[in-house]
């Protein structure tokens, strides 16, 4: 077997037939359906209760089948998609500015750097108006304008105005809608639902997922839950780099359980990096706060022009008002002039990665650049600033202890959302059948770089509208409950959950768990984060092991798995992740051209390419392959001391053509 | 009928229901104690009009006006009573186990004794009532006019010689106006006419009820007892200590 | 900086729970407060004991689900911010710092600083919600709502239902949550028709939950995170007063 695995077989994806805006209709019109009678025969497992899981499981019991939905968190009000600031996208059009679902397509085609599947993207802009009209009957109190009509804002650099938001917590008020239709299911009994319980093993009965092996956090039982079908929607997997902007309890072990027991993994390499977060400060720091990008606005980004002057601010002999303005460099006005301090996320970021790296950096630990309101405050007053920024110039103050109104913030990008996930097909089902995904733990809509306000629409797309419609397509061909828990999958399956946990406890090594994650997030963040090459991927793909390697002699677990243990929880998650890290660095490195979240630094644009000759981009952007790289690389594992492999679903855009992308 | 009935049980039962209880009884007692002040204030315009008012409050209504108002005061009280010690043990059993390192941000003195000043009122009220009302020392129930009408201004005065008396009076209508400072407003947020643009005003409101009541209630005892207002005149008195009955007419 | 922990260790439900004191040595006064539990917790399993338990996940205040009581005080003094949100450099070298667990009787204790706010999610089961079948919705312009209204709506929807009014509570009364939760939605013409079928529900549930009544000290206003304002409580108290009339009459 090859280094990076093998490819064979090609991946059904599920595409119907006809043009791209008749698909998804004529999809519905030819998918199955289940009479109500016999709904309610049939039950479903939903493992995650975000906006994906929780519209899901409340949408599926409004139908009348069984659900039982599962979270790690005390309640289903917790998931990590409440973190959401900006908004929503729609192609509502209330404007009148020309947007329309084509438009909502093509840009999230294009924003993904045509790696992501046509028709998936163009059912996302179809339903997207569906979701706005469901979320406001919900209660959703969205942004209005004094005729009482809905406001949109532009994000993300759209050329449009189709974001609609809700203060600067849209996604807490979207998880509270889909809580709330999920609590009335609950109250009706359509749903059986399990909180601080994790998923800790799927079971896979003649070759489809039946059920899974759960523990209940706090007394520690291990029991079984057959179904069915088993949708997760369990999220990103971006604490592999331990400091992210993830939720602490983020974690990728359900999707990862799944994937070895034969769910195909696709595009892990494709990690999106938030421009504007608080830098790091320290060893003890635990996670990364993000700050709106709205700041970007009005913010001007920028670090001295010489390293000595950076040095300086970093020792503390100089501070931001001692460097005149010929001496700074405002990169980004400087590099992408019509864009300026709006460039995507991916190019900010790997700007701002570059200057520093250069040590122009202006935090304590040299990671860290300008975003300064000086300007915006002598153009606009501080009381026009205050009104737009105030709660963020607040949250910013109290985390980092200074003000930003009279001293610039700092920043750092930091890991964000993952756009790589389980393989699924058109009807959102894994290549292992009976295994559905949504949300951001599916690859499909986003390709390689996700576009603001994008997660909210497509966990809500793939809950409220997308699964209740496709599931019965796999559904109707099955026996309701024709797998019980007395099946010996469940026995092997939950033996080998209760081996894995006594394993754990027993090892009673010196080091913690959080110091193998830190290892791993420290190794993976610096080879396989904003930039990426061959020999730091190898060299990744040579230390995961012996990190891994290493957890498995000398974890220090202390407590025992009968009652509520921090640690061993984070124990299992963390042994994920040192085996996922190591996939993602191996899809990164097999995918040799740099695309959205994932920049591979043997592939940008140089003074040769005709493309920076013409002034169309600049030397150092991202370069695609499309001739060799057009495609979903879907891992297979084999076994863990075997490589894996790969299986490529081609892209193939017959509705937006592949081009450059230029922010310039 | 069954329906009303269910539908006032639940209302009880409901922690809304008795707070709303509390709130309009205690609306009533407020109203109450205002109309109270107000008359007591009739003692410093002497004798005449202090016995005059008393005499009117007995015979509206041919007597029976007093009664019902007796009843209605009686029935808030009991109710308000009933329902509070009822809200304080549920409250109790709510915080069964409450903080080691124990701290309060910005309730107020008064709002955390409401049980206690409310009972203490309640003790005091009970002597007031058979102080002044019953009667039971029979110097005071004897106390008459020269036109034969009970003398209730001279046994006011007479009545607040006692030094102890007026200490109890004065701690009794101290931790009353207590209970009213957060009480009043508390009435305005129960019943749901507060609002945060509003709160400031209702606030200042209570507190400017129960310092006027504070003030014209203890001015009494205090005028009587250490500044000897009245007792010059209080020859004029025709006491007949035979007669220990209440006034009846 | 140095500092001297107090902190309430219970290891299951049923175990009585005492203060035990803890030394949290070199500080850093920029980490958060639950990194400065973090760096002692890694300090306790090194010496082979089982880490100080308690709730958190988003660590950026959205979450709720941090919950502990600093020095008496749910969510710490300082006003409109979660456990997670409060940082080091708000306590000095020396300091001696309280650490208990949202108290309650509705809130039981589940491990250490851990409680079982699942009572909440039973309160909004019983009636927080507007029942719309997915799909069935209208657009969403066809219904004009007020600015004012949906502002207020939105005042009252920013609760993250963390329990903080609870744990402030002299009563453990949850009049706050169950306020919010009812203004958000009887503030909207979507939330008419469920109105009195709503609040009747919740308070019932509330009561049946074991949570205290509300005494009008507005210490829940003081700790909360979101800075709900009590005006929720007497909107509460108005439309239970309303629904529960009308109930009674028809």
């Amino acid at each position: 077997m090859a280094a990076n695995g093998s490819s064979n077989g090609t991946l059904n994806s599920a595409i119907p037939d006809g043009p791209i805006a008749e698909k998804w209709t004529n999809h519905k019109n030819n998918s199955k359906l289940i009479n109500p009678a016999n709904k309610r025969k049939y039950s479903i497992i939903v493992v995650g209760s975000g906006l994906a899981g929780g519209a899901a499981a409340a949408t599926l019991s409004e139908l009348g089948y069984h659900v039982k939905c599962f979270c790690y968190q005390d309640s289903p009000r917790r998931a990590h998609s409440i973190a959401a600031q900006g908004g929503i996208n729609a192609a509502k059009n209330y404007q009148n500015d020309g947007d329309s679902v084509h438009r909502l397509f093509y840009d999230t085609v294009k924003g993904g750097d045509f790696r992501s599947r046509e028709a998936n993207v163009h059912r996302l802009a179809e339903v997207s108006g569906n979701i706005i009209d469901q979320c406001v009957a919900q209660g959703v109190p969205f942004a209005r304008e004094y005729g009482g009509l809905l406001d949109n804002r532009s994000f993300g650099g759209a050329q449009v105005s189709r974001t609609f938001y809700a203060r600067g917590q849209t996604g807490q008020q979207l998880l509270i809608g889909a809580y709330q239709a999920l609590s009335k299911e609950v109250a009706k009994g359509g749903v059986e639902m399990f909180p601080r319980t994790e998923m800790m093993d799927l079971v896979v009965v003649d070759g489809h997922a039946k059920g899974i092996i759960v523990r209940d956090m706090v007394t520690g039982e291990i029991s079984r839950h057959a179904a069915d079908t088993v949708i997760l929607a369990t999220g990103g997997y971006g604490n592999v780099f331990f400091l992210s902007t993830n939720a602490m309890g983020c974690n990728v072990m359900a999707a990862y359980r799944a994937h070895k027991k034969g769910a195909y993994m696709a595009n892990p390499c494709y990690t999106q990096i938030h421009p504007t977060c608080i830098p790091v400060s320290g060893d003890y720091q635990s996670k990364l706060t993000l700050m709106s990008e709205s700041l970007r606005n009005d913010g001007r980004i920028w670090v001295p022009k010489s390293a000595d002057d950076a040095a300086a601010i970093r020792e503390g002999k100089k501070t931001a008002a001692d460097i005149a303005e010929e001496d700074r460099d405002y990169y980004l006005e400087r590099k992408y002039p019509s864009f300026g301090n709006l460039a995507p996320r991916d190019i900010s970021s790997r700007s701002a990665k570059e200057v520093c790296d250069e040590g122009r950096g202006v935090s304590a630990t040299g990671l860290g650049v300008y975003l300064d309101f000086r300007d915006s405050i002598e153009r606009l007053g501080e009381d026009t600033v205050r009104a737009r920024y105030g709660n963020l110039f607040q949250m910013y103050e109290k985390i980092q202890g200074s003000n930003p109104y009279q001293e610039p913030m700092m920043i750092y990008p930091a890991v964000h959302y993952t756009m790589g996930g389980l393989w699924v097909d058109y009807n959102l089902m894994s290549n292992l059948p009976g295994l559905h995904v949504l949300g951001e733990a599916n690859f499909s809509d986003h390709g390689a770089n996700r576009l603001g306000a994008s997660a909210l629409m497509q966990g809500l797309a793939d809950g409220y509208f997308v699964i209740p419609a496709t599931l019965p397509n796999y559904l109707a061909d099955q026996v309701p409950g024709s797998v019980t828990t007395e099946n010996e999958a469940f026995e092997e399956a939950e033996k080998a959950v209760t081996d894995r946990i006594e394993k754990l406890l027993s090892i009673q090594g010196e080091r913690t768990v959080d110091s193998f994650h830190r290892e791993l997030g420290l190794l993976v963040w610096d080879k396989c984060g904003m930039s990426r090459d061959k020999a730091g991927l190898e060299e990744a793909l040579e230390k995961i092991p012996k990190i891994r390697e290493e957890f498995w002699k000398n974890v220090k677990i202390p407590g025992t798995g009968e009652s509520l243990n921090a640690e061993l929880e984070k124990a299992g998650r963390v042994a994920d992740f040192l085996e996922f890290g190591e996939l993602m660095c191996r899809d990164a490195l097999n995918r040799e051209e740099s695309c959205g979240g994932h920049f591979r630094e043997e592939y940008q644009f140089t003074e040769e390419d005709d493309a920076v000759k013409s002034g169309y981009t600049n030397p150092g952007e991202a370069k695609r392959r499309d001739e060799e790289f057009s495609y979903v690389a879907a891992w297979e594992y084999t076994g863990d001391d075997t490589p894996p492999n790969l299986h490529r679903e081609e892209l193939v855009f017959e509705n937006v053509k592949q081009s450059v992308r230029s922010y310039k | 009928m069954n329906a009303l009935t269910k539908a006032i049980s639940q209302f009880w039962q409901s922690s809304i229901g008795k707070k709303l209880v509390v709130a309009i009884t205690g609306a009533i007692l407020v109203g109450f104690l205002i109309a109270h002040v107000g008359g007591n204030m009739l003692i410093f315009a002497g004798r005449e009009a202090m016995n005059d008012y008393a005499y009117f409050l007995h015979h509206f209504l041919h007597g029976a006006g007093i009664w019902i108002f007796r009843a209605i005061l009686l029935g808030a009280f009991v109710l308000h009573i009933a329902a509070t010690i009822a809200l304080t043990k549920q409250n109790r059993a709510a915080k069964a186990e409450s903080y080691e390192h124990e701290a309060t941000n910005i309730a107020s003195k008064s709002s955390r004794i409401m049980i206690w000043s409310g009972l203490t009122v309640l003790a005091f009220v009970v002597f007031h009532i058979f102080h002044f009302t019953v009667r039971v020392d029979p110097e005071l129930a004897g106390m008459k006019e020269p036109s034969g009408r009970h003398d209730v201004w001279g046994m006011v005065i007479v009545g607040f010689q006692k030094p102890l008396v007026v200490l109890f009076y004065f701690v009794g209508i101290s931790l009353l106006c207590s209970h009213l400072s957060h009480g009043i407003a508390s009435i305005f947020q129960t019943l749901g006419w507060r609002s945060r643009s509003s709160s400031d005003a209702i606030n200042k409101l209570g507190l400017a009820i129960s310092i006027v009541l504070w003030l014209g209630f203890l001015s009494i005892p205090l005028a009587a007892s250490v500044a000897g207002f009245g007792t010059d005149q209080l020859e004029a008195t025709v006491t007949d200590v035979a007669e220990t009955a209440p006034e009846k007419h | 900086m140095n500092l001297t922990l107090k902190v309430w260790r219970q290891r299951h439900a049923n175990d009585t729970g005492t203060i035990e004191t803890y030394e949290a040595k070199s500080i850093p006064e920029e980490a958060s407060f639950l990194e400065m539990l973090d760096i002692v917790n890694e300090q306790i399993v090194e010496s082979g004991d089982e880490p100080i338990h308690f709730d958190h996940d988003c660590r950026e205040g959205i979450c709720g689900s941090c919950s502990l009581t600093i020095n008496g005080v749910p969510h710490s003094r300082e006003k409109g911010i979660t456990t997670c949100q409060v940082h080091m450099r708000k306590f000095s070298d020396g300091d001696t710092i309280w650490i208990e667990p949202f108290r309650g009787k509705a809130f039981p204790v589940v491990r250490d600083l851990v409680v079982d706010r699942s009572a909440f999610d039973r309160i909004v089961a019983a009636g927080g919600y507007i029942s719309v079948r997915t799909g069935s919705a209208e657009d969403a312009n066809s219904l004009p709502v007020s600015k004012d209204h949906a502002d207020a709506s939105f005042d009252a929807a920013a609760c993250i239902g963390c329990g903080a009014c609870v744990a402030a509570c002299k009563n453990a009364s949850a009049m706050l949550f169950v306020g919010a939760k009812a203004a958000h939605l009887n503030l909207l013409p979507q939330g008419q028709p469920e109105k009195d079928k709503r609040v009747l529900a919740m308070v019932r549930k509330m009561d049946e939950e074991g949570f205290g009544n509300c005494t009008n000290q507005y210490e829940c206003e003081a700790v909360c995170p979101k800075e709900i304002s009590a005006d929720v409580i007497a909107k509460l108290n108005r439309d239970y007063a309303v629904a529960a009339t009308k109930e009674a009459f028809t």
